[in-house]
């Protein structure tokens, strides 16, 4: 009878165990932070996002409830088979517990639907489309930083306000372009405005010039760059080259960051207006964190890394509150949780996962206002989360109530 | 097969079937498909000396079509899989009979240029999703009985997939069919004045090896429930050239080592971010410096029989 | 002809004109890989590479040195080309008679490895580089406003591309070239150094790249990624041309600039497609390209 109390005690304990350790898998909360390290996103992406969460760990402490924080990091080449194959192994066989980053829509959306899967967290703050909280949306997803919405309702809600009301779209012919088309159509035609007509160029064209010239002969007001990262810095630079804005037309650009400013140079992209959820000279805490992550990078952050940072910040708060790291009860979490952090004041995570936060409409200065290299931006407005994102009830996400 | 083939392929198939116990099996069937996308591949540029660069085409829409049929239809996984191959067989039909009556660096362009025109369908087509691709593909059960959403289920499929496809390559290629296929690649002209029709011979090598490369491609979707650009873009013919030639061109065994050495670098580098390009491009440069037989074929001529040695490849 | 889909004729010149200024880029870098083909029939295929390098040096010794855009136009093909000539005589010359396949293959390689080092060292967003001084503005033409670089672009691409052709097809050095082509040991018993002939020949080739890449930088944006994008539509031109035909990549890069441009118009999503349908065409009906001799 002894050996039999003895393996049942053993029992309890190796039960007791298995009980304790439910609470944080593996013992450890695993950050993989999933990006382009080597093509067109590397710069707005890549190591920079690493850097941040990196930072955002450091002022965590470390630890959450005694169990440490490791990141780990992987390129996706944008491509979404590569980029669920390195998700599934990590969620697999690493212990990851949340993949955070992941710039480009086809690989987001891929990604979505295997992390629920799992029961593990997914704080997106690269991808554009919208449809990571609307049709295609998740109860493990978090979409951070901001969408195709929110750029197309800042930047042509403002445009159409300062009397820019004929567009003509160069967009990129795939589906994140055709998306900033559509939803920026949506928000000109309701502000009053009319859309003249568009050109769809294939992906990663180099010369813009004959698109541009139909852009001319539209003889619309606004010419609206439906396309990003190298598309974009070439139309915007062959367009000056061309007259186009000196010949009164004007361009607005959905999807520009501050690093495709730093490379065009104030000189050809001044006065272009575009909207972002973040940048570094706001005030004293945005510069302080610019700084930091500049002593690592030497460079200034773009939105998406700020964003990254937040997106850490607030799922360890979450891991540390429930005290669990199954993906569904941390998102239950950080839902409830508001978001403070140097970039998002009082800002909240929606049903349908989508982060509501103030949105900003900047223009580019002119080469005499600016400083220096990255001093870049001034600000027009800020628009209100309410205004700037899709309202709940119409993204179509199948688990949002009524 | 002859007795070091055979002692080879039973090791291979005992590796392969002990490995998911071991080895991460989402890999390993990365690893299967591509071996069995590079086994076709080699049958037509190995056994019949045509360079193709264009069989993204087939392994792509492959995938589109297996995804498609299987997500929107609901039809089973072989259904799907088998309408793969069709689409691959048939894709082959017409590119391999505007492209082989040509030779050479003219055949790999021409299988190019009607790849690109492949890949410019598929991203203008509303059924192939653009660049999102078609997504979440339900893996199903295989004949209504095998869960392959099981990640064993799911591997020993692509392995009896992939070990019948590797079979039926060694098959073609030790058939009388075969044997006239490599007397085309040592000296057409020499063939046909035998009498032989070559281009009937090398249509129905391409289509074949098309069909292959669907079968292959159609599987990959499956595995990794999705089916994207990345698979009919000229890089992915590019990527299969590699693994043939790393492996050794007309080896048997040769494609299946390229696949695994390639597959393995890709999963394992993918912690060096941006380094990843160079170190890949330093091995094509020591590749091509070094061991231009491949790992196979250097292995053949050094430990092998006389003669075993590929004869294929520009030597 | 005219008013084809709602375009209006001075729409269309204008159309032409941008697509033959496309077209002296596909010509420049056409003939660098044509040239190179001919003699040593290595598939270049890091000229795309080469391309991107030139913006750079023009980029560099900018920034680094101060010394302009024409500093540039000179200092970049040189630079380049030694870097060139570096590579054919440490590691090309050893696959001259080996199957294409393998010059693709190692050049693609190097391609891979230069162009990793310069988005590890700059970035993959770009740099920017200014028209120079000289050539800011633009004419108006009444049909389309052209800026002045643009035509610059135009006119420096036929000159080098004539110089080219005079001196290959007119020359005596140009028939040693020729001739070394056909038969290298007959050539190298009448007490030509053939083997250096060779090298230089690829420096000059990859020399063209560079220039075409300083041609390029204050256009386009001074990217790693720049010459990748292109490298594989500059092969079709030459497929198309005929391989190693001179005035086939030329004829064919300005042509299919143009052909391009008109796609942009009338159906705009296939105007990357557009040359490989193109290909594809005149493979099937003329099997060794436009310009090219029948084997």
């Amino acid at each position: 009878m002894k050996l039999k109390q003895a393996l049942l005690a053993g029992a309890a304990v190796v039960l007791a165990a298995g009980g304790a350790s439910a609470q944080i898998s593996g013992d450890v909360v695993k950050i993989g932070v999933l990006n382009d390290q080597s093509s067109l996103y590397a710069d707005i992406t890549g190591q920079g996002s690493v850097a941040a969460a990196r930072l955002a760990v450091e002022d965590f402490g470390g630890t959450v409830n005694g169990k440490k924080i490791e990141i780990i990091f992987a390129d996706h080449q944008n491509k979404p088979d590569v980029g669920s194959n390195i998700a599934r192994q990590w969620m697999d066989r690493d212990g990851v517990d949340v993949i955070v980053d992941v710039p480009t829509s086809s690989v987001a959306l891929a990604l979505a639907p295997l992390i629920k899967e799992k029961n593990k967290v997914f704080v997106n703050s690269g991808a554009a489309t919208s449809d990571l909280t609307g049709k295609a949306c998740q109860p493990t997803t978090v979409h951070w930083t901001y969408d195709t919405i929110a750029l197309s309702k800042g930047t042509g809600g403002a445009v159409v306000k300062a009397g820019g009301d004929t567009w003509f779209f160069l967009t990129s012919d795939y589906a994140f372009g055709h998306a900033l088309e559509r939803d920026t159509s949506n928000v000109v035609t309701a502000s009053g405005g009319k859309i003249l007509g568009q050109v769809r160029h294939p992906l990663n064209t180099s010369d813009f010039s004959s698109f541009l010239l139909q852009a001319q002969a539209s003889k619309a007001k606004i010419i609206g760059l439906a396309n990003a990262g190298g598309d974009t810095i070439n139309s915007i630079k062959q367009a000056s080259e061309f007259g186009i804005v000196a010949g009164g037309q004007k361009l607005a650009g959905l999807l520009v960051f501050v690093n495709d400013i730093h490379a065009l140079g104030l000189q050809t992209a001044q006065g272009l207006q575009l909207t972002s959820a973040f940048y570094w000279d706001q005030n004293d805490e945005t510069r302080a964190f610019a700084k930091r992550f500049e002593a690592v990078m030497k460079k200034k952050p773009s939105m998406i890394q700020a964003g990254v940072y937040g997106g850490v910040t607030h799922y360890l708060k979450a891991v540390k509150e429930a005290n669990t790291d199954e993906g569904d009860k941390v998102v239950a979490q950080m839902k409830k949780m508001p978001i403070n952090d140097f970039m998002t004041k009082n800002g909240s995570v929606r049903e349908d996962g989508r982060v509501n936060r103030q949105m900003y409409l900047f223009e580019v200065k002119k080469p005499g206002e600016s400083k220096g290299p990255w001093d870049y931006y001034k600000l027009v407005r800020a628009i209100p989360g309410e205004e700037a994102f899709r309202p709940l009830k119409d993204g179509g996400c199948s688990f949002v109530k009524g | 097969m002859d007795r070091g083939t055979r002692i080879t392929f039973l090791a291979m198939v005992a590796l392969l079937v002990a490995a998911p116990y071991v080895l991460y099996p989402v890999f390993l069937m990365k690893v299967l498909c591509f071996a069995l996308f590079a086994c076709a591949f080699n049958l037509l540029v190995g056994y019949v000396g045509l360079l193709s660069f264009g069989h993204a085409a087939f392994f792509g829409s492959a995938g589109y079509v297996t995804a498609y049929t299987v997500k929107m239809w609901g039809l089973p996984p072989e259904l799907g899989i088998l309408l793969g191959a069709v689409t691959g067989a048939a894709l082959g039909l017409v590119i391999g009979w505007l492209a082989i009556r040509r030779q050479g660096i003219y055949f790999a362009m021409i299988t190019l240029a009607l790849s690109q025109i492949v890949f410019f369908y598929a991203v203008q087509a509303p059924w192939t999703g653009g660049e999102d691709g078609i997504q979440s593909v339900p893996r199903g059960h295989l004949f209504g009985v095998v869960d392959l959403q099981r990640p064993l289920g799911m591997y020993y499929t692509v392995l009896a997939l992939f070990l019948a496809g590797f079979l039926l390559v060694y098959r073609i290629i030790h058939s009388p069919f075969g044997q006239v296929l490599k007397a085309i690649r040592e000296n057409e002209p020499r063939t046909v004045s035998l009498g032989y029709e070559t281009d009937r011979y090398k249509l129905l090598a391409f289509v074949l090896s098309a069909m292959l490369a669907g079968v292959a491609g159609g599987t990959k979707s499956l595995v990794f429930q999705l089916a994207s650009l990345t698979d009919v873009q000229w890089q992915m013919s590019g990527e299969v050239v590699l693994m043939t030639l790393v492996g050794g061109l007309g080896t048997i065994f040769g494609p299946v080592v390229g696949a695994a050495v390639i597959v393995t670098m890709q999963n394992y580098l993918a912690e060096f971010g941006s380094w990843v390009t160079i170190i890949q491009g330093f091995i094509f440069v020591v590749c091509v410096l070094t061991f231009r037989r491949g790992i196979v074929g250097e292995i053949m001529g050094r430990f092998g029989p006389k003669g075993a040695a590929p004869t294929g490849g520009g030597h | 002809m005219f008013e084809l889909l709602g375009i209006p004729p001075q729409a269309l010149f204008g159309q032409l004109l941008i697509g033959l200024i496309n077209g002296a880029f596909y010509a420049m870098l056409s003939l660098g890989l044509a040239v190179i083909f001919g003699l040593l029939n290595i598939i270049n295929f890091t000229h795309g590479a080469q391309y991107m390098m030139g913006a750079f040096v023009a980029y560099l010794s900018l920034t680094h040195l101060g010394l302009a855009y024409w500093w540039a136009l000179l200092l970049a093909p040189i630079a380049v080309g030694l870097f060139g000539i570096l590579l054919e005589r440490t590691m090309l010359h050893r696959l001259y008679k080996l199957d294409h396949l393998y010059g693709l293959l190692l050049t693609f390689g190097l391609a891979l490895i230069v162009e990793g080092f310069f988005r590890n060292q700059y970035g993959s967003s770009g740099l920017p580089y200014s028209i120079p001084a000289e050539l800011r503005g633009g004419y108006n033409l009444g049909f389309m406003f052209l800026p002045t670089y643009r035509a610059w672009v135009v006119v420096a691409s036929v000159i080098v591309c004539f110089g080219t052709w005079f001196v290959i097809e007119r020359t005596k050095l140009g028939a040693y070239l020729r001739a070394a082509t056909e038969n290298p040991t007959l050539v190298q018993a009448f007490g030509v150094n053939v083997p250096r002939m060779v090298t230089l020949t690829y420096g000059f080739g990859v020399a063209l790249a560079a220039f075409a890449g300083v041609m390029a930088a204050p256009i386009y944006q001074v990217s790693p990624l720049m010459g990748a994008n292109l490298i594989i539509v500059v092969f079709a031109v030459v497929v198309i041309g005929g391989m190693g035909s001179i005035l086939g990549a030329i004829v064919t890069g300005f042509g299919l600039g143009v052909i391009e441009g008109l796609t942009k118009v009338f159906y705009p999503e296939a105007s990357n497609t557009v040359i490989f349908v193109i290909m594809a065409i005149v493979l099937t009906i003329k099997p060794a390209g436009l310009f090219g001799r029948a084997t």
